[in-house]
């Protein structure tokens, strides 16, 4: 089970359209070996658990670039709960300093900022998911 | 001495050819700016240096005037948008007061998709990235005490940009402004919105017969103003290369124009209206040579393949803004420095209007401090550097002539291509592109292929992967509190509860009814619907009923 590839969703969550880092992001994964399952834009939380419970992730991803980090977020990470799961939420995009432990406390998994190397992207994720395992 | 002679006899050569008397008689016959025109050590200098084609004549390669900078410094518009109508039209005050000489306004991320504050999609984003705009009320205040008779304003809205439109002349009429004298450009290119920035709402063919509607419109009603600013900077934002930015920037400016003479305006009414907008990212002379060519290819596109006839349908005027994508979250002072080497390459090559970014802008909207710190840079760049007292004063350069023509090679190689799926249609092939995933795979391969670079360490970005050292990670940023968005949705509220309902809904009709024929131009069921405060959510499913919406395909 352990040495079963990571399957992770990316998903842009709201109306943001920002999509350059979500790709650069998956393509990265999927470089290091993860099944990537790319949502695209415009999802909601309804549609990224349903996905999630479909393919049985191990983890999922968000891209936020437009300050909406704050209220999606948390938003995702309490409809994972609510649908009985515990699949871990992974934020990447633009986000404050600040913002980063109300995002831990709210159960955020990791965030992932501007000029995080490949490396450093996958190590994140597969850190999420063995935590999580 | 022999020397000497030999560099006085090339100048003389240009100095004493037709050509130079030509463009010395047009030149002479404009108005010039007050200017030194001296070097800091006293050395005067010419308005221009070195054989033609020259400036102001075609193909424009030089300069799309023949006085250029000596005439007019380009217009310092900063962009800026976030909050409250109120909050943004303190900001523009401020533009106004500290020399800044036209206006751009940055919408909320609901408001660029069409929607409400009120809606449920809206959650999080109210007035974060931009000024909410929901109804008539809210343009009003965005545009309290700004002479809309003298100030141009520019508005960076696509997928709606027929209902802001709308707005923005039901809130000039209120103010007895004549529409004839309504100056600025609405950007309503969507296609750059299917290839790279996202913002649609309707599919491709009913968003063009809107577009080709507000060109109708404006053609007959608003002869100053830009209904169309052809895009390339968010092409080039979401990772596409100096290249391709110019090629798909102006294969879609030639499909707008297929478009437009395919219902019926002659090219000449309306092509000398169409703007463009470039990016000026970091590498100094491949932006010269890209926007030096931009110049070049729309000319020759117009007078050869499209047989305009008028000159300036055949002028790529353009705006250009610093690259934001590259601000460094790291040290980001030092994107002071990035900006202003930016900024420099959009003047010298030939921009109409500049707009600087903020050195804070990679994590936020930008403070007042750095926004007013962006517009010094361009002070700086147009009254000290000499930048602006010679025109095209890189012209002539081996190396920037090559970029130039290289640029357009590459170009021309991707208009081939378009031309080819569209079967002699640049229209057509842009739609077909848009279609088979042709330009996001393109652009998404290109930042892909950058990052790499970035990330195996063979391109370095100062502060990011290396010279790393000082990045005290001190940020002052501006944010929007959750309090604008229970603002604006109790605004809404109070506007949708004063307002007649019944005259709302039949506005609404109204516009579906216009959607639905064809033959019948859709914009003044727009503008009659604003004026019932009918909500921007409200005109955009009014007309998604007849369009239906787009739905991108997720493709890596």
């Amino acid at each position: 089970m352990a040495d079963a590839p990571i399957r992770i969703i990316l998903a842009k969550l709201g109306l943001d359209g920002h999509d350059r880092g979500i790709k650069v992001v998956a393509r990265i994964l999927r470089d290091s070996g993860m099944e990537v399952i790319y949502l695209g834009l415009r999802q909601t939380t309804d549609t990224i658990i349903s996905a999630a419970e479909e393919e049985d992730v191990d983890a999922i991803g968000l891209s936020m670039h437009n300050a909406s980090h704050m209220t999606l977020a948390p938003a995702m990470v309490e409809a994972v709960r609510a649908a009985g799961l515990e699949t871990p939420v992974i934020v990447g995009g633009i986000v404050p300093d600040e913002d980063l432990e109300p995002l831990a406390a709210a159960g955020v998994a990791a965030v992932l900022g501007p000029g995080s190397s490949a490396e450093e992207v996958a190590a994140t994720v597969r850190q999420a998911v063995n935590t999580n395992r | 001495m022999g020397h000497e002679v030999e560099i006085h006899a090339e100048e003389e050569a240009w100095r004493n050819s037709p050509e130079y008397a030509a463009w010395k008689e047009r030149y002479d016959a404009a108005n010039h700016r007050d200017g030194l025109f001296t070097t800091m050590s006293g050395v005067p200098v010419e308005p221009i240096y070195g054989p033609g084609p020259y400036p102001g004549e075609y193909p424009y390669t030089r300069g799309v005037y023949p006085s250029m900078y000596r005439s007019r410094l380009w217009t310092m518009r900063m962009f800026a948008g976030f909050g409250t109508a109120e909050d943004t039209n303190a900001r523009f005050q401020d533009i106004l007061r500290n020399g800044g000489t036209g206006l751009s306004t940055a919408f909320d991320m609901p408001t660029l998709m069409g929607r409400d504050s009120d809606s449920p999609w809206a959650l999080g984003e109210v007035g974060h990235c931009g000024v909410a705009v929901d109804t008539l009320a809210d343009m009003r205040d965005l545009f309290a005490n700004v002479d809309l008779s003298s100030v141009s304003t520019s508005m960076t809205i696509n997928g709606p940009a027929a209902v802001i439109l709308g707005m923005y002349i039901a809130v000039a009429e209120e103010n007895g402004v004549d529409l004839a004298d309504l100056a600025g450009t609405i950007q309503s290119d969507i296609f750059k919105e299917y290839q790279a920035q996202k913002e649609y709402i309707y599919p491709p063919r009913p968003s063009v017969r809107i577009i080709t509607d507000m060109i109708k419109f404006t053609s007959d009603e608003m002869p100053k103003w830009h209904p169309i600013s052809i895009s390339g900077y968010h092409i080039r934002e979401a990772g596409s290369t100096a290249a391709e930015e110019l090629a798909f920037t102006l294969a879609n400016g030639f499909a707008y124009v297929e478009a437009a003479v395919a219902a019926g305006v002659d090219i000449d009414e309306f092509a000398g209206r169409l703007s463009f907008f470039f990016n000026s990212h970091s590498d100094f002379f491949e932006e010269i040579g890209k926007l030096r060519a931009a110049r070049r290819i729309w000319a020759r596109w117009m007078k050869e393949r499209y047989g305009a006839k008028a000159e300036r349908s055949m002028l790529c005027r353009f705006h250009t803004q610093t690259a934001g994508v590259s601000l460094t979250a790291q040290q980001p002072e030092i994107n002071i420095a990035r900006v202003a080497i930016q900024a420099l390459a959009g003047v010298l090559g030939g921009t109409q209007s500049l707009h600087t970014d903020s050195f804070d802008e990679a994590m936020a909207l930008p403070t007042e401090k750095a926004a007013r710190i962006a517009l010094r840079t361009q002070q700086i760049v147009a009254h000290e550097t000499g930048a602006a007292d010679v025109i095209d004063p890189l012209g002539g350069s081996d190396y920037v002539e090559w970029m130039t023509d290289e640029m357009e090679r590459r170009a021309e190689a991707i208009f081939a291509h378009l031309d080819e799926l569209g079967s002699g249609s640049i229209l057509e092939g842009v739609y077909a592109g848009i279609d088979n995933g042709y330009f996001v795979s393109e652009i998404a391969d290109s930042a892909y292929r950058f990052e790499r670079e970035i990330n195996n360490g063979s391109r370095i970005i100062v502060g990011v992967n290396d010279f790393t050292d000082g990045d005290d990670g001190e940020q002052n940023i501006l944010r929007i509190g959750p309090e604008v968005e229970e603002y604006q949705r109790k605004r809404l509220a109070d506007v949708k509860m004063k307002r007649n309902d019944a005259d709302v809904q039949a506005a609404l009709d109204a516009v579906t009814a216009a959607a639905s024929d064809p033959d019948v131009n859709v914009m003044p069921s727009i503008i009659a619907a604003v004026k019932t405060y009918a909500t921007l959510e409200e005109v955009s499913v009014a007309m998604e009923k007849v369009f239906g919406t787009y739905v991108e395909k997720a493709v890596l």
